[in-house]
Protein backbone atom coordinates (compact mmCIF):
# COMPACT_ATOMS: atom_id res chain seq x y z
CA UNK A 1 0.00 0.00 0.00
CA UNK A 2 0.79 3.61 -0.44
CA UNK A 3 1.93 5.69 -3.31
CA UNK A 4 3.45 2.75 -5.33
CA UNK A 5 -0.46 1.49 -5.77
CA UNK A 6 -1.84 4.64 -6.65
CA UNK A 7 1.02 5.75 -9.26
CA UNK A 8 2.05 2.33 -10.73
CA UNK A 9 6.00 1.26 -10.43
CA UNK A 10 6.97 4.82 -11.31
CA UNK A 11 6.95 5.73 -7.65
CA UNK A 12 9.05 4.37 -4.68
CA UNK A 13 8.35 5.96 -1.02
CA UNK A 14 10.77 5.71 1.56
CA UNK A 15 12.60 8.10 4.20
CA UNK A 16 14.41 11.31 2.61
CA UNK A 17 17.25 9.89 5.03
CA UNK A 18 17.54 7.21 3.76
CA UNK A 19 17.45 8.07 -0.11
CA UNK A 20 20.09 10.62 0.76
CA UNK A 21 22.03 8.43 2.87
CA UNK A 22 22.30 5.53 0.33
CA UNK A 23 23.41 7.99 -2.30
CA UNK A 24 25.91 9.15 -0.45
CA UNK A 25 27.16 5.92 0.82
CA UNK A 26 27.61 4.71 -2.25
CA UNK A 27 29.44 6.97 -4.21
CA UNK A 28 32.18 8.87 -2.17
CA UNK A 29 34.11 11.11 -3.44
CA UNK A 30 37.63 11.16 -1.44
CA UNK A 31 40.22 13.40 -1.39
CA UNK A 32 43.98 11.63 -0.85
CA UNK A 33 46.15 13.61 1.56
CA UNK A 34 48.79 11.39 0.80
CA UNK A 35 52.09 12.31 3.05
CA UNK A 36 53.92 9.10 3.65
CA UNK A 37 55.09 5.23 2.87
CA UNK A 38 51.04 4.83 3.58
CA UNK A 39 50.34 5.74 0.33
CA UNK A 40 51.72 2.79 -1.18
CA UNK A 41 48.92 0.41 0.27
CA UNK A 42 45.99 3.40 -0.28
CA UNK A 43 47.03 3.01 -4.36
CA UNK A 44 47.19 -0.45 -4.07
CA UNK A 45 43.71 -0.47 -2.45
CA UNK A 46 42.18 1.87 -5.62
CA UNK A 47 44.12 -0.65 -8.16
CA UNK A 48 42.18 -3.03 -9.79
CA UNK A 49 43.51 -6.12 -7.28
CA UNK A 50 41.45 -4.48 -4.17
CA UNK A 51 39.46 -2.49 -6.37
CA UNK A 52 37.71 -0.21 -4.00
CA UNK A 53 35.62 1.00 -7.02
CA UNK A 54 33.74 -1.87 -5.66
CA UNK A 55 32.02 0.22 -3.44
CA UNK A 56 31.21 3.10 -5.14
CA UNK A 57 34.88 5.24 -3.93
CA UNK A 58 36.69 4.81 -6.39
CA UNK A 59 36.76 8.59 -7.82
CA UNK A 60 39.73 10.66 -6.09
CA UNK A 61 39.08 14.32 -6.42
CA UNK A 62 42.53 16.57 -6.15
CA UNK A 63 40.26 19.29 -5.33
CA UNK A 64 39.22 19.32 -1.46
CA UNK A 65 36.30 21.45 -2.76
CA UNK A 66 34.89 18.60 -5.00
CA UNK A 67 35.47 15.55 -1.95
CA UNK A 68 33.48 14.05 0.41
CA UNK A 69 36.08 11.96 2.51
CA UNK A 70 39.18 13.43 2.99
CA UNK A 71 41.66 10.28 3.16
CA UNK A 72 44.65 11.42 5.39
CA UNK A 73 47.57 9.06 4.84
CA UNK A 74 50.41 8.92 6.68
CA UNK A 75 52.53 10.46 9.30
CA UNK A 76 51.64 14.81 9.64
CA UNK A 77 53.95 16.87 11.04
CA UNK A 78 53.37 20.30 12.69
CA UNK A 79 54.92 21.86 9.79
CA UNK A 80 52.34 20.33 7.46
CA UNK A 81 49.01 20.74 10.14
CA UNK A 82 48.03 24.33 8.85
CA UNK A 83 47.97 22.92 5.77
CA UNK A 84 45.67 19.88 6.43
CA UNK A 85 43.30 22.35 8.69
CA UNK A 86 43.15 23.97 5.07
CA UNK A 87 42.38 21.38 3.00
CA UNK A 88 39.66 20.43 5.55
CA UNK A 89 38.02 23.84 6.23
CA UNK A 90 38.22 24.11 2.31
CA UNK A 91 35.73 20.99 1.59
CA UNK A 92 31.83 21.22 2.40
CA UNK A 93 29.27 19.54 3.99
CA UNK A 94 28.99 16.75 4.54
CA UNK A 95 32.08 15.63 4.88
CA UNK A 96 33.97 12.89 6.63
CA UNK A 97 37.59 11.96 7.64
CA UNK A 98 39.60 8.84 7.93
CA UNK A 99 43.11 8.63 9.21
CA UNK A 100 45.12 5.98 7.02
CA UNK A 101 47.79 3.96 8.83
CA UNK A 102 49.28 4.62 12.92
CA UNK A 103 50.90 7.42 11.96
CA UNK A 104 47.94 9.92 10.98
CA UNK A 105 46.26 8.26 13.75
CA UNK A 106 48.60 8.86 16.86
CA UNK A 107 51.93 9.72 15.19
CA UNK A 108 53.11 6.24 15.82
CA UNK A 109 56.79 5.65 16.32
CA UNK A 110 57.38 9.17 15.91
CA UNK A 111 57.15 10.67 19.03
CA UNK A 112 59.56 13.53 18.46
CA UNK A 113 59.28 17.53 18.30
CA UNK A 114 58.32 17.08 14.51
CA UNK A 115 54.68 14.90 14.33
CA UNK A 116 50.93 15.72 15.43
CA UNK A 117 50.17 12.84 17.71
CA UNK A 118 47.03 11.68 15.88
CA UNK A 119 45.56 14.17 13.48
CA UNK A 120 42.86 14.22 15.42
CA UNK A 121 44.50 17.11 17.34
CA UNK A 122 43.52 18.83 14.21
CA UNK A 123 40.35 18.17 12.47
CA UNK A 124 37.69 15.78 13.50
CA UNK A 125 38.58 12.33 12.67
CA UNK A 126 35.49 9.53 11.95
CA UNK A 127 37.44 6.16 11.00
CA UNK A 128 40.57 5.44 12.11
CA UNK A 129 42.79 2.54 10.54
CA UNK A 130 45.09 1.08 12.42
CA UNK A 131 48.74 -0.86 10.78
CA UNK A 132 51.72 0.09 9.35
CA UNK A 133 51.15 0.35 7.25
CA UNK A 134 46.97 -1.11 6.80
CA UNK A 135 46.44 -4.13 4.73
CA UNK A 136 44.20 -2.74 2.04
CA UNK A 137 41.52 -5.34 2.85
CA UNK A 138 41.79 -3.03 6.28
CA UNK A 139 40.81 0.10 4.21
CA UNK A 140 37.95 -1.67 2.54
CA UNK A 141 36.69 -2.21 6.33
CA UNK A 142 36.82 1.14 7.20
CA UNK A 143 35.00 2.09 4.23
CA UNK A 144 32.23 -0.54 4.83
CA UNK A 145 32.32 1.01 8.52
CA UNK A 146 32.04 4.65 7.09
CA UNK A 147 28.84 3.58 4.75
CA UNK A 148 27.40 1.94 7.93
CA UNK A 149 28.67 5.61 9.63
CA UNK A 150 26.50 7.35 6.77
CA UNK A 151 24.05 5.25 6.60
CA UNK A 152 22.80 6.45 10.11
CA UNK A 153 22.89 9.93 9.95
CA UNK A 154 20.34 12.58 9.16
CA UNK A 155 20.36 15.27 6.56
CA UNK A 156 19.70 17.55 9.49
CA UNK A 157 22.90 16.73 11.21
CA UNK A 158 25.40 19.35 11.14
CA UNK A 159 27.97 17.56 12.44
CA UNK A 160 31.05 19.81 12.18
CA UNK A 161 30.67 23.45 13.65
CA UNK B 1 98.65 0.05 6.86
CA UNK B 2 99.54 3.46 6.26
CA UNK B 3 97.03 5.25 4.37
CA UNK B 4 97.91 7.71 1.56
CA UNK B 5 95.34 10.56 2.43
CA UNK B 6 95.94 10.54 5.88
CA UNK B 7 99.42 10.23 5.53
CA UNK B 8 99.66 13.18 3.16
CA UNK B 9 97.38 15.26 5.37
CA UNK B 10 99.54 14.47 8.61
CA UNK B 11 102.72 16.11 6.86
CA UNK B 12 101.13 18.68 5.12
CA UNK B 13 99.37 20.03 8.27
CA UNK B 14 100.95 18.83 11.48
CA UNK B 15 99.15 21.23 13.62
CA UNK B 16 95.81 21.26 12.31
CA UNK B 17 95.04 17.25 11.99
CA UNK B 18 93.65 16.62 15.82
CA UNK B 19 93.58 12.59 15.19
CA UNK B 20 93.22 10.04 12.20
CA UNK B 21 92.29 6.93 11.98
CA UNK B 22 90.94 4.57 9.49
CA UNK B 23 88.64 1.21 9.84
CA UNK B 24 88.36 -1.12 6.66
CA UNK B 25 89.06 1.53 3.90
CA UNK B 26 87.19 3.86 6.04
CA UNK B 27 89.19 7.05 6.16
CA UNK B 28 89.13 10.06 9.36
CA UNK B 29 90.52 13.08 9.96
CA UNK B 30 90.02 15.25 12.77
CA UNK B 31 90.97 18.91 12.24
CA UNK B 32 90.65 22.09 14.28
CA UNK B 33 88.08 24.34 13.51
CA UNK B 34 90.48 27.46 12.63
CA UNK B 35 92.28 24.94 10.44
CA UNK B 36 88.68 23.88 8.88
CA UNK B 37 88.61 26.02 6.11
CA UNK B 38 92.83 25.72 4.50
CA UNK B 39 92.43 21.83 4.81
CA UNK B 40 89.55 21.87 3.15
CA UNK B 41 90.30 23.93 0.41
CA UNK B 42 93.90 21.96 0.23
CA UNK B 43 91.66 18.46 -0.12
CA UNK B 44 89.82 19.93 -3.43
CA UNK B 45 92.35 21.47 -4.87
CA UNK B 46 95.15 19.56 -4.42
CA UNK B 47 93.73 16.20 -3.36
CA UNK B 48 91.13 16.26 -5.79
CA UNK B 49 88.15 15.59 -3.50
CA UNK B 50 85.58 17.66 -6.01
CA UNK B 51 82.44 16.73 -4.48
CA UNK B 52 81.06 17.15 -0.76
CA UNK B 53 78.58 14.22 -0.04
CA UNK B 54 77.26 14.72 2.78
CA UNK B 55 77.71 17.74 6.00
CA UNK B 56 76.08 17.04 9.17
CA UNK B 57 76.60 17.15 12.95
CA UNK B 58 76.85 15.40 16.03
CA UNK B 59 75.55 16.53 19.32
CA UNK B 60 78.39 14.79 22.76
CA UNK B 61 76.95 16.94 25.29
CA UNK B 62 78.77 16.40 28.04
CA UNK B 63 82.09 16.29 26.33
CA UNK B 64 83.86 19.49 25.49
CA UNK B 65 83.78 20.84 22.63
CA UNK B 66 80.52 19.65 22.48
CA UNK B 67 79.62 19.09 18.85
CA UNK B 68 81.29 17.39 15.96
CA UNK B 69 81.32 18.36 12.31
CA UNK B 70 80.75 15.76 9.96
CA UNK B 71 81.64 16.23 6.27
CA UNK B 72 81.65 13.26 3.74
CA UNK B 73 84.25 13.65 0.53
CA UNK B 74 84.38 12.23 -2.43
CA UNK B 75 86.92 12.58 -5.40
CA UNK B 76 84.94 11.83 -8.84
CA UNK B 77 88.37 11.34 -10.34
CA UNK B 78 90.51 9.04 -8.02
CA UNK B 79 86.93 7.56 -6.66
CA UNK B 80 88.19 7.81 -3.08
CA UNK B 81 86.61 8.74 0.22
CA UNK B 82 87.52 10.75 3.12
CA UNK B 83 85.84 11.69 6.28
CA UNK B 84 86.41 14.80 7.87
CA UNK B 85 85.69 15.43 11.18
CA UNK B 86 85.91 19.14 13.11
CA UNK B 87 85.14 19.76 16.76
CA UNK B 88 83.08 22.67 17.37
CA UNK B 89 82.23 24.00 20.84
CA UNK B 90 80.97 27.44 23.12
CA UNK B 91 78.19 28.42 24.19
CA UNK B 92 77.40 30.13 20.30
CA UNK B 93 79.25 27.45 18.53
CA UNK B 94 80.15 28.44 14.83
CA UNK B 95 82.51 27.57 12.40
CA UNK B 96 83.43 28.37 8.68
CA UNK B 97 81.55 27.78 5.88
CA UNK B 98 82.33 25.51 3.02
CA UNK B 99 80.71 27.25 0.58
CA UNK B 100 82.89 28.89 -1.17
CA UNK B 101 84.47 25.59 -1.69
CA UNK B 102 81.20 23.60 -2.70
CA UNK B 103 78.34 25.26 -3.47
CA UNK B 104 76.32 21.79 -2.31
CA UNK B 105 77.41 22.66 1.37
CA UNK B 106 74.72 25.82 1.10
CA UNK B 107 71.75 23.31 2.18
CA UNK B 108 73.69 21.27 4.09
CA UNK B 109 74.74 23.69 6.16
CA UNK B 110 71.63 25.49 7.22
CA UNK B 111 70.21 22.27 8.08
CA UNK B 112 72.73 21.95 10.82
CA UNK B 113 71.84 25.56 11.74
CA UNK B 114 68.38 24.40 12.22
CA UNK B 115 69.13 21.57 14.02
CA UNK B 116 72.07 21.55 15.97
CA UNK B 117 72.35 25.97 16.03
CA UNK B 118 75.44 25.44 14.86
CA UNK B 119 76.34 29.11 12.90
CA UNK B 120 78.43 28.46 9.60
CA UNK B 121 80.21 32.18 9.45
CA UNK B 122 80.26 33.25 6.22
CA UNK B 123 77.49 31.55 4.74
CA UNK B 124 74.97 33.62 2.32
CA UNK B 125 71.58 32.85 3.38
CA UNK B 126 72.44 31.04 6.43
CA UNK B 127 67.97 30.24 7.47
CA UNK B 128 66.17 27.54 8.96
CA UNK B 129 65.60 25.06 5.95
CA UNK B 130 63.60 21.79 7.82
CA UNK B 131 61.32 23.25 10.52
CA UNK B 132 59.12 26.35 9.92
CA UNK B 133 59.03 29.91 11.32
CA UNK B 134 58.60 30.74 14.83
CA UNK B 135 59.88 27.50 16.21
CA UNK B 136 62.40 27.98 18.64
CA UNK B 137 65.70 26.07 19.28
CA UNK B 138 67.59 23.33 17.58
CA UNK B 139 65.16 19.85 17.95
CA UNK B 140 68.56 17.48 17.30
CA UNK B 141 70.35 19.12 20.79
CA UNK B 142 70.56 16.72 22.85
CA UNK B 143 69.72 18.86 25.74
CA UNK B 144 66.30 19.92 23.54
CA UNK B 145 63.13 18.71 25.42
CA UNK B 146 62.04 15.07 24.40
CA UNK B 147 58.60 16.09 24.65
CA UNK B 148 58.58 19.34 23.94
CA UNK B 149 56.45 20.39 21.07
CA UNK B 150 55.85 23.66 19.36
CA UNK B 151 52.41 23.53 17.07
CA UNK B 152 51.82 26.16 14.33
CA UNK B 153 48.30 26.02 14.98
CA UNK B 154 46.03 25.50 18.42
CA UNK B 155 45.25 21.53 18.73
CA UNK B 156 41.47 20.57 19.40
CA UNK B 157 40.77 19.79 22.72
Amino acid sequence: MGLETAFGHSYLTTRLDEAVNWARKYSFFNYPFVTACCGMEFMSTFASTYDIARFGAEYPRFSPRQADVLFVVGTVNEKLAPVLKRVYDQMCEPKWVVSFGVCATSGGFYDNYATVQGIDKIIPVDIYIPGCPPRPEAVLDALVKLQEKVAKESVLDRKYK
Amino acid sequence: MTSYLLETLKSKFPDAVLETHAFRGDETALVGKEDLLRVAAFLRDELGFDMLMDLTAADYLPRDPRFELVCHLYSTRHNYRLRLKCPVGGDAPAVASLTGLWAGANWFEREVWDMFGINFEGHPDLRRILMYDGFEGHPLRKDYPLKQRQPRIPHRD
